[in-house]
């Protein structure tokens, strides 16, 4: 999704001259011509992300609409005090870009995997994330961000086109079963091992979720909820404060009755072995084959 | 000799709050007033004087009291609750208070991006950052530090309130020197060193920072004592915590009186 990020942001920062784009350290073979194009509105900050996180709270102040960018972790956690209280507090549009959210830079180690990012982040004020799974779902979160001038949280990660043409909004209908028995639910790329795990399955109804927390329940999906009772949400992320919580938060509310709810999330290191992104979803139980194994099991049961 | 008064007045002000609060933070405010009154006086309205030592937001709201932008009445709920005056400065309330501040470490960031925006905008306006010795332990003042040189951030201004004690102990034997005229001269930036009492002093200082255009962030280390005016508050570092009784109160307002006899 860089590559889509990256011509999206050009075409932002060439448009609008209120727009400021600060890395840290980071975009060989991707930012060059962001470079050129935004001139004085292209900042390294260097290997200092809470710095970076500060400067775009002060750039925001003085009008300034401000794109802060490193891979996932650096992005989120070293400057978490400073997206809280720099930006959030004060409802400032500075908007965290996070490359390879999950565990997308996988043989890179733990350090640079980021499962906790918007648990992390969707609990602070003001903040909305985003979390593009196909890669026209980029520019759409960005229009959003943009539009609605406020904390934001992009995750980018490795994600695929729509398998055919698509309207996109916050939450998607990817897949409708014919005669629907279950209802899948999942946040960002994750989806392209759901759609290979599901290939061969009929009456499931696939649902993405591209931003969190959940504004509203979409009408489709608490229909298909409503109808199916039984769902199960797949997430690149740990269970505490990923979509599965949120989900679940909403259907109570919403006082929606299920028979049964599964969640499959990222589960850390359960063996302390590492590899690259597809071994530690395979180690979580995220990959194609396991997600097809707990679809059939949520069938007969 | 111009501003005892106000000096005086002000401090008053500042234990009267103090005192009605039961509250302590006094010492560290009394040691950054005097550099407030001089920040207050330079800035043109569109400036914005950071105070990232957010534990002093007695000095700046007595300061901004003294300037209109915060009433009487609303003074008078400091501490309570309800209050929009908490003990450090909180977001979105008044305009030169324009960011939430008191954990330490984040005024330097946010003044880089202020002042980096005022280069974009092609303006003239500089940007204040009140800070304390002892909050030059984060980390985050060194990232700051070079961003602002490297990107020659001349128009913004950090004001070092050295008062040589921090939370619990000496800032030489805490984690030593960390504003030392050497250390920050050789970072790149314009240094001068100031008696951080002397508003005078301190206000020839900015002006002639302001006056040498040479691409290097300023830099004021103000040597001040912490508790300044207060007799029995001065280089206490329980000054830094303590509330007053009214005996103690009687005894400050009269140190005031001594020490500011004009």
């Amino acid at each position: 999704m860089r590559k889509e990020f990256s011509k999206k942001i050009e075409e932002i920062l060439f448009t609008n001259q209120k727009s400021v784009f600060i890395t840290g350290d980071l975009g060989f073979n991707a930012f060059e011509r962001i470079q050129e194009v935004a001139a004085d509105r292209f900042i390294n900050a260097g290997v200092a992300e809470q710095n970076m996180v500060g400067v775009a709270a002060g750039l925001a102040y003085k009008g300034f609409e401000t794109f802060t960018y490193s891979i996932a972790p650096f992005a989120v956690y070293r400057c978490f005090e400073q997206i809280k209280i720099d930006v959030c507090m004060h409802e400032l549009p500075v908007y965290i870009v996070g490359n390879g959210g999950g565990y997308g830079y996988g043989i890179m180690g733990a350090t640079h995997h980021a499962i906790e990012d918007i648990g992390c982040l969707s609990m602070l004020p003001n903040m909305t994330c985003w979390v593009p799974a196909f890669l026209e779902d980029v520019s759409y979160c960005l229009d959003q961000m943009i539009s609605r001038k406020k904390p934001a949280y992009l995750r980018l990660g490795l994600g695929k086109s729509y398998p055919e043409s698509h309207s996109i909004s916050d939450t998607n209908f990817i897949r409708k079963g014919e005669n629907r028995k279950i209802t899948v639910i999942a946040l960002g790329p994750i989806v392209h091992n759901v759609l290979e795990a599901i290939a061969g399955l009929e009456n499931i109804d696939l649902f993405t979720i591209i931003r969190i927390p959940i504004f509203e329940l979409d009408e489709n999906l608490i229909k298909s909820m409503t109808e199916t009772k039984k769902v199960i949400v797949i997430e690149e992320h740990v269970e505490r404060g990923g979509l599965g919580e949120h989900i679940l938060a909403k259907i109570s509310k919403k006082r929606i009755r299920l028979d049964a709810f599964v969640n499959l999330h990222a589960k850390g290191y359960p063996s302390s072995k590492y590899g690259d992104q597809l071994f530690h979803q395979t180690e979580s139980g995220l990959d194609p084959e396991n997600i097809k194994k707990e679809i059939s099991i949520l069938f007969e049961n | 000799m111009i501003y005892k008064i106000q000096q005086k007045v002000l401090r008053e002000k500042l234990l009267s709050l103090y005192y009605i609060a039961n509250a302590g933070h006094i010492a560290c405010s009394l040691s950054c007033i005097d550099l407030l009154i001089a920040l207050f006086e330079i800035k043109n309205i569109n400036e914005r004087v950071i105070l990232s030592k957010g534990h002093a937001a007695g000095a700046l709201y007595v300061i901004l009291n003294s300037q209109g932008e915060i009433s009487d009445e609303i003074l008078s709920t400091f501490y309570i609750n309800g209050t929009k005056l908490s003990a450090h400065p909180s977001a979105k309330s008044f305009e030169n208070i324009p960011f939430a501040l008191g954990s330490l470490g984040h005024g330097f960031p946010i003044g880089c991006g202020i002042a980096y925006g005022n280069k974009l905008q092609k303006n003239t306006d500089n940007v204040y950052i009140l800070m304390s010795d002892g909050e030059t332990n984060e980390g985050t003042t060194w990232e700051a530090a070079h961003f602002a040189t490297a990107k020659k951030l001349d128009n913004l201004f950090v004001v070092i309130d050295k008062n040589n004690l921090q939370g619990f102990g000496f800032t030489k034997d805490v984690l030593g020197d960390s504003a030392s005229f050497l250390k920050w001269e050789s970072l790149g930036f314009d240094v001068i060193e100031v008696d951080g009492h002397s508003v005078d002093e301190i206000l020839v200082s900015l002006k002639k920072l302001n006056a040498r255009k040479n691409s290097r962030p300023k830099l004021i280390i103000a040597n001040t004592i912490k508790g300044k005016g207060v007799n029995f508050m001065e280089n206490k570092l329980e000054w830094h915590y303590l509330p007053m009784s009214e005996d103690m109160y009687a005894e400050a307002l009269q140190s005031l009186e001594e020490n500011y006899y004009a």
